[in-house]
């Protein structure tokens, strides 16, 4: 499946949702959303990541950009997360810096 | 303009090869660096005439392209070359090396063989541990590009001071291998931040790492010769195939070439959580045994300059093994230099163990040399200046250097001599109660201009039995290795306590676990800086095996049921262990004077007998005990507790006079191996009944509190 990053932005919420495999030669196309939502200074990012199949260096770095680029106050949310890919960020320990969820329900909002 | 505008001058190809675009390179750093754009190769030998490039898609049998270094790109002897375009995490590369095959001159260039760098930051193709080789492949280590950012989020080394570690020797795999464990991957990296808890309960500050760079379990494999299904391997890993590349297959990553951010990781939150990491690294040989053995990386980059080489070109073989590499050479030196750098300021590593480190001290034909410029160099080094430098201060060849190894103010030893004359002392042997007195204090006999710090101090480490088998068999039973039970130690200074191996006889049984107990009682009051081994705080048996190097099985894997089993032992070494760290009077930095130099009316330390202020240190004794005056702590600058510890090996109850403590304090038991219960939580010891004379059992250690 070819790599895709989209942004969407709602109720100070920033989307990006990531589908196929994250490796060196897309994460750029990844940065630049990251960058937008970072932009327009939302207070928290959710990555929809069920369709992403596949992440390696290159992927894992572009997740620690998005964390470094949003800011310690902004909550990462990763949800659906697929195993291989949520094992690939817990044993390099990455997951203490996200939260991982199955779902996400767009009525959370983030607190003040 | 900001300086994010400042384009670089040096970073567009200038010339083309089949294709790839190309730049001279730089010479620094050695190995393949990541640069805008492209991959700076950089490689050097003294004695080759040419070098190519090679490259293969990850996995793949064959190159997909070769490139010479244009001779243009040379800069002295390294070779130097930018190559743009590259895939960096499905990219594998080599070299070959162009120069004479003249044995006798001390090369042996072959250009059919494709070379690991031995620069290489990861090594790809044996990324899963136990998976057959393809014996056809014509490279089987491939080097690897790795990002070499990280986020540390402020990590830095713990510096720890020296007196203050609790050093547990571990293997990374056969800590959480075993099935009982729990753990999600077992044997990685990953799988010991799990186990992090467990780490932090037991109380020790350091774990010492069997060796973790890539080296070959399947070197030297052999099938067992009483079972056909079960393969022998290279378990401890004593065999370098990549000095600056951590093992592929110790990473639960290591599939996705991720073991570098793996075991980053797991050293971050070790250090988080108040623990240092020490590596043992191998710099006496290389996996490439001798001209027999395989041609991987040194032997065919420049052999003349990698090894020690006899007159004729023959291998010496100091290490045992078969090769043994060329410390004092320069080049080496350099290398070793920067390799251990790199660990240091790449991943944040705590000290290093030196294995067989008498032969970093010999010269280019292992003549010892009496100021190594290698030992000098890493000892004065700025950034390894707050590392842990750990010899293990003998070799192969006959060179044993423990209390004289060039220490240059800064290395430590594996003290073996603590070892033997502890474990002499622990079966009952008669004549060692002034090695002990020595051992107790941290060994001045060996140390005396250099500190008790100089003394890692331990009864149990990787070679040789476990505690468990230490007081559970008199002789080796190594019939699992295959060679007839020839291989391993003699001098095991061991005993079985009345019958060899398992027994149901719970007299036996019990004065097992009362060794095991008296032995790491001692061991933590000892001046100098402990060392325990992996599962010997649970009792975990090798069933009598001394050299299990090549067990990859329940043999060597830590069995986490016996946490449960054995929790009376568990819990005991806890406790000393705890007990350690509340007394600074038990960790000087400073070795003890035996006489009184704060007016506090006691000696730094003491010594009595059944008698107090009255050793026995004739030939026939088998006791000994101390008191430590708190006054006297951190050398009289930090007050404690008094403490007072006697050791009875003999076989009989013995009553131990106690020394009278200043007015208004009181004795107080933290510890009693004959007793049940064995230990207090410190500061909750209970007062001693009877404060003029304390009944020590036979092979028993009481630990009393002075407060």
């Amino acid at each position: 499946m070819a790599f895709t990053a989209t942004l969407e932005v709602k109720n100070e919420v920033a989307f990006v949702t990531i589908t196929g495999e994250l490796d060196a030669s897309v994460a750029p196309q990844f940065r630049t959303q990251i960058e937008a939502a970072a932009a327009q200074h939302v207070k928290r990012l959710v990555l929809r990541m069920d369709d992403l199949s596949y992440m390696a260096s290159a992927g894992l770095r572009s997740l620690v950009f998005a964390k470094q680029k949003m800011g310690s106050g902004v909550d990462i949310f990763m949800v659906a997360v697929q195993e291989p890919v949520a094992e690939t960020i817990k044993m390099t320990g990455f997951d203490n810096s996200v939260i991982m969820v199955p779902s996400y329900d767009e009525a959370n909002p983030p607190s003040a | 303009m900001s300086s994010s505008d400042l384009q670089r001058v040096d970073i567009n190809p200038t010339h083309t090869y089949n294709g790839f675009k190309l730049r001279p390179g730089k010479p620094l750093p050695f190995g393949a660096t990541l640069v805008p754009g492209g991959v700076n190769f950089s490689i050097y030998s003294s004695h080759a005439n040419a070098c190519t490039l090679v490259l293969f898609e990850k996995g793949q049998p064959q190159p997909y392209a070769e490139i010479p270094f244009p001779d243009g790109f040379r800069i002295g002897n390294v070779f130097a070359m930018i190559v743009f375009g590259l895939d960096y995490e499905n990219v594998e590369y080599g070299y070959r090396m162009d120069g004479s095959f003249d044995p006798a001159a001390g090369h042996r260039f072959d250009q059919t063989k494709i070379l690991l760098d031995p620069y290489a930051k990861a090594v790809g193709g044996r990324d899963v541990w136990g998976t057959p080789p393809d014996w056809n492949d014509p490279y089987q280590y491939r080097g690897r590009l790795v990002f070499d950012d990280f986020d540390w989020q402020g990590d830095r080394p713990l510096e720890i001071p020296s007196e203050a570690l609790v050093i547990y020797e571990m293997h990374v795999r056969g800590f959480t291998r075993h099935p009982s464990s729990g753990v999600k991957h077992s044997g990685t990296f990953a799988s010991i931040r799990e186990k992090i808890p467990y780490l932090k309960a037991l109380g020790i500050n350091c774990v010492e790492l069997l060796p973790i760079y890539e080296f070959d379990e399947f070197d030297g494999s052999r099938t067992d010769p009483a079972d056909p299904n079960k393969l022998l391997m290279n378990y401890w890993g004593y065999n370098t195939v990549g000095f600056f590349a951590p093992k592929s297959a110790y990473a639960a990553t290591g599939r996705l070439g991720m073991q570098v951010d793996e075991l980053k990781a797991l050293v971050k939150e070790l250090h988080s959580n108040g623990i240092e990491v020490l590596l043992d690294v191998v710099f006496n040989h290389t996996a490439e045994g001798n001209e027999q053995g395989p041609t991987i990386s040194f032997r065919g980059i420049d052999n003349k300059t990698y090894y020690m080489l006899t007159p004729e070109g023959y291998y010496w073989n100091f290490s045992g093994t078969g090769n043994t590499l060329n410390c004092n050479n320069p080049l080496v030196r350099n290398m070793v230099l920067d390799c251990l750098r790199y660990w240091a300021a790449e991943y944040h590593i705590d000290g290093f163990r030196f294995d067989l480190a008498a032969i970093l001290g010999r010269d280019p034909i292992g003549i010892p040399l009496s100021n190594p410029p290698l030992l000098e160099a890493l000892a004065y080094d700025p950034i390894l200046a707050k590392c842990e430098l750990i010899a293990e201060a003998w070799d192969a060849g006959g060179l044993y250097q423990v209390g004289s190894f060039p220490a240059y103010g800064r290395w430590a030893e594996w003290n073996g001599k603590y070892r033997d004359d502890m474990r002499r002392f622990l079966k009952g042997d008669v004549g060692l109660v002034g090695a002990v007195a020595q051992c107790i204090q941290g060994s001045p006999d060996l140390y005396a201009w250099r500190g008790p710090t100089s003394s890692i101090n331990f009864f149990c480490c990787h070679d040789g039995f476990t505690l468990a088998d230490l007081v559970s068999y008199n002789d080796k039973h190594n019939e699992a290795n295959g060679w007839g039970n020839s291989d391993g130690g003699n001098d095991n200074h061991s005993w079985n306590c009345g019958a060899e191996g398992p027994t149901d006889d719970p007299a036996i049984n019990s004065l097992r676990k009362r060794q095991i107990k008296n032995a790491f009682a001692l061991l933590l009051v000892s001046q100098g800086v402990p060392m325990f081994l992996m599962g010997d705080e649970v009792g975990h048996s090798q069933q009598g095996n001394n050299n299990t190097y090549c067990q990859d099985n329940e043999l060597n894997w830590l069995d986490w049921s016996l946490t449960e089993r054995n929790s009376d032992l568990l819990h005991f070494v806890q406790h000393c262990v705890a007990f350690r760290h509340a007394h600074p009077v038990l960790r000087n930095r400073d070795h003890l004077r035996n006489y009184d130099y704060v007016g506090s009316g006691y000696p730094d330390i003491s010594w009595h007998g059944t008698r107090a202020w009255r050793p026995d240190w004739s030939e026939g004794s088998r006791i000994i005990a101390f008191m430590l005056c708190g006054k006297h702590a951190a050398s009289g600058t930090v007050q404690d507790n008094y403490i007072y510890v006697a050791a009875n090996m003999f076989w009989d109850a013995l009553p131990f006079e106690l020394p009278g403590l200043p007015q208004g304090m009181q004795w107080h038991v933290f510890a009693n191996t004959d007793a049940t219960p064995d230990c207090f939580a410190p500061a909750s010891e209970p007062v001693l009944e009877n404060q003029q004379e304390c009944l020590v059992g036979g092979r028993s250690v009481v630990i009393l509190v002075g407060k």
